[in-house]
């Protein structure tokens, strides 16, 4: 555990990692980054936590059980939104100028971009990102684990 | 001209960096740090390939002119690091295994599998 | 109507299945193990059944393409792409899906063999997780038709197959095996990743039939051929880059071994694929096809010399998958050296089915024998033939197995092995009787090396009181049984159906390229 100077920044900080990893995901689509990146964005905000907090309370707070099943949640549902398209073929952007969510059509010309394009992408960046939260998180505290049960044997 | 080959004059230390580190050294964690090595060096050559003088960024909507560089090589090094983190962690929950059962990560040590 | 959308699909299909069974078996997992296992088995029996059909589409419509998110699926080339294949593709031909085949069969049996098998083990959700993602590496790896996908699918199947090489962790062992295997794959797939960049900033494309059409041969196409090549010779096992092999296959759990055979020959498939049809057209076949031989030939003989003095059973096996694989890069290798000559249609033609008959042939025997090792490691808990002995008096059907697997392995007449050694030995004598008579030479050592295992495992007294192997694993061995006495009293049938296409699809790129770039549907 660390000072309360640390601990405080950590859980203030915490809210703006979540809010900017989720930035990143949902803005995949029209800016660099995706899935991937606003994941490890959230997951470093665990490993924030872990760091600054006694480890036996942050296993209490974060379950693995629950990052575990995030993470098959979000394949799942990446492999599903792909799998939708079937019907033309795998990977088919069924969602695009559907007119649904996502479904506008993307306007010519030099523009800033708008978040409700692009069809299926948007939605599997979101499923990405919830799977890597979840891997990466599950990796961290698998890791933390072992570090702890280390310390315990040499003492 | 010599200016243009720099970053694949870099690929090569790079590389030769981490196979020395992967060849020479004995403990285990060095020797994943070195496949990290040859990894950013062969993502540097994909990003570097894609590369043109004065292209921009290649997003459509956003390009102001038509000169962009290629997204598919940065595409690819995107992949290639997802798939350089999987490896890794992998590596290192290896590395922490063998060594809560051997007490040790020294290669030289290591060598149960032999006898 | 609906059987013509399920073989048109048969490509894709044959992969999301495993996959999303892969993903989905943790959120299964937690209900129950019997619904888990339920789970699994029908994923894996119906990627088999797909495997048929898309087998059977290929069989009579010729090689297949399936163009991820296109409109229609089979669109290679969109009209306003300039003519470049943009988007990933899966391109089947005969031999493509004959290694599907082998991969899924091979799993199947692996299945059902592990619910027994690992019965005790934790984490099982994970170890079926891993096995199917396994399996969909190896079935990409063949299927695909995009470098860069070849690549992530190879990396699927290493991270996969390391992961469960280390499952049994067995005070650290298996760990120090799947740790080396997993740094050799690391840094073979990243030097492929290599070639693919250079093949890539030449060529401004990741398609095969794409690169092997633009092929120049230049000097940086040879080091990007020589990448690939060495990358697959040693994923495959092959002899100066083999050492990864008996402790990855000696230390994986039973089923596991079995299907790192497969997963060899994956790579394998690619080294194949790249030769004649990325390279093929352009290269020097003698000298690469020579190339291919000299590492058949010493993987062949160093194997066999090595398996020789091994005391522990799994390795021992080990030595001879490599021994094996020697085999098939023989006859495939013949193939490849005549390959536009007359000499072709003489014997090439001949070698390359032997080599390829043998893939499916290994796969079955080796796997089955693998699986009858990790059912005497189950019983006895050791893998040290020096303190295994009569286990022929309980364990009566294993032993009947174990010999099934043993002749067909050494090429005794009535099982698959001879078929597909036969037709290496003629073509080869035909092509260079030397080869041909150290494939003989080694053929003999195999089984006096089988008959040393046999007898110090099931022969002699009654030294461990072991019951027989649970019925699952029974039928993991006897599904693999059911194919090795097929292929032995009917390889015409498997000849036929399988092999003779596959080989000709092989040894004719220009058909593979022309049905991707020769337009849309």
């Amino acid at each position: 555990m660390m000072s309360k100077i640390v601990r405080t920044q950590a859980s203030f900080l915490y809210t703006f990692i979540l809010i900017f990893g989720f930035y990143i995901v949902a803005h995949g689509h029209l800016t660099p980054g995706g899935g991937f990146q606003g994941g490890a964005v959230i997951a470093t905000g665990i490993a924030l936590i872990a760091v600054a907090f006694n480890f036996s309370n942050v296993k209490r707070w974060i379950k693995k059980t629950h990052l575990t099943a995030a993470e098959g949640i979000g394949l799942l549902t990446f492999l599903i939104t792909a799998l939708i398209g079937i019907g033309t073929s795998f990977f088919y952007n069924w969602l695009a100028n559907s007119g649904l969510i996502f479904g506008q059509r993307v306007s010519y010309g030099v523009n800033p971009g708008y978040l409700n394009t692009a069809g299926t992408l948007p939605v599997m960046n979101l499923a990405v990102g919830i799977e890597v939260f979840g891997g990466l998180g599950v990796i961290i505290l698998y890791m933390l684990n072992y570090v702890k049960e280390v310390r315990n044997d040499a003492s | 001209m010599m200016l243009l080959n720099l970053p694949y004059i870099t690929v090569a230390i790079l590389i030769a960096m981490g196979i020395y580190a992967m060849v020479y050294k004995r403990n285990l964690i060095k020797i994943v740090i070195g496949l990290s090595i040859v990894e950013s060096a062969v993502n540097l050559f994909l990003v570097s390939l894609g590369y043109r003088r004065g292209g921009i960024a290649p997003i459509y909507t956003s390009a102001p002119s038509t000169y962009m560089v290629l997204p598919t090589p940065q595409a690819l090094t995107l992949t290639s690091i997802v798939i350089g983190v999987a490896t890794t962690a992998m590596l290192l929950s290896f590395c922490m295994v063998i060594y809560r059962n051997y007490g040790t990560l020294d290669s030289r040590k290591i060598r149960r599998l032999r006898e | 109507m609906i059987w013509d959308t399920l073989m048109a699909h048969s490509p894709a299909l044959v992969i999301i299945i495993p996959l999303l069974a892969a993903f989905g078996t943790p959120l299964i997992g937690r209900a129950g193990k019997k619904y888990m296992y339920t789970w699994i088995l029908c994923a894996l029996a119906l990627t088999e059944l797909m495997t048929i059909v898309m087998l059977y589409h290929v069989f009579t419509n010729g090689t297949a393409i399936y163009v991820m998110g296109a409109n229609p699926y089979n669109l290679a080339i969109p009209p306003d792409s300039h003519g470049i294949p943009v988007r990933i593709i899966l391109t089947v031909d005969a031999f493509s899906s004959f290694m599907a085949f082998t991969a899924s069969t091979v799993a199947l049996a692996g299945g059902i063999y592990s619910i027994a098998c690992e019965h005790e083990q934790t984490g099982q959700e994970k170890y079926y997780a891993l096995l199917l993602l396994m399996l969909v590496g190896m079935l990409g790896m063949v299927l695909t038709g995009d470098l860069f996908n070849f690549f992530v699918f190879l990396e699927i199947n290493s991270l996969a197959s390391a992961a469960l090489v280390a499952y049994h962790v067995d005070k650290g062992v298996a760990t120090e095996a799947g740790f080396k295997y997993a740094i050799i794959s690391a840094i073979g797939a990243l030097m492929f990743l290599f070639a693919i960049g250079i093949l890539y900033g030449e060529y401004d494309a990741l398609n095969m039939a794409m690169i092997g059409s633009r092929m120049q041969f230049t000097n940086l196409d040879k080091i990007a051929m020589a990448l690939i090549t060495v990358t697959m010779a040693m994923k495959a096992g092959a002899i100066p880059m083999h050492y990864w092999v008996p402790d990855g296959y000696g230390k994986a759990p039973g089923a596991i071994s079995a299907m790192l055979v497969t997963a060899s020959q994956a790579s394998l498939y690619g080294l194949f694929r790249m030769s004649f049809t990325v390279f093929g057209i352009s290269a020097n076949h003698v000298t690469l096809g020579w190339f291919i031989i000299i590492l058949g030939v010493l993987s062949m003989f160093v194997g066999v010399t090595m398996a020789l003095i091994q005391h522990d059973i799994k390795r021992l096996m080990a030595y001879h998958a490599i021994s094996q694989t020697g085999y098939m890069l023989l006859g495939v290798g013949v193939g490849l050296a005549t390959l536009g000559t007359a000499a072709f249609n003489q014997y090439g033609l001949a070698a390359m089915e032997g080599g390829i008959f043998h893939i499916i042939n290994h796969a079955m025997y080796k796997g089955l024998l693998f699986l009858t090792a990790g059912a005497i490691i189950y019983r006895v808990g050791t893998s040290d033939l020096n303190k295994m002995g009569g286990l022929g008096h309980t364990m009566k059907y294993t032993s009947i197995f174990f010999i099934i697997g043993a002749l067909s392995i050494a090429g005794i007449p009535p099982f698959n092995g001879f078929a597909s050694k036969l037709m290496i030995y003629e073509s080869v004598y035909q092509f260079q009787p030397v080869l041909s008579i150290i494939a003989m030479i080694v053929s003999i050592l195999t089984l006096a090396s089988f008959v040393k295992v046999f007898h110090s495992a099931f022969m002699g007294p009654k030294i461990h009181n072991v019951k027989e192997v649970p019925r699952s694993m029974l039928i993991g061995m006897a599904i693999l049984t059911f194919f090795i006495i097929l292929f032995g009293l009917f390889p015409n049938i498997a000849l036929h159906y399988l092999v003779k296409p596959a080989a000709e699809a092989l040894a004719s790129p220009m058909g593979y390229l022309s049905r991707v770039l020769g337009g849309g549907p």
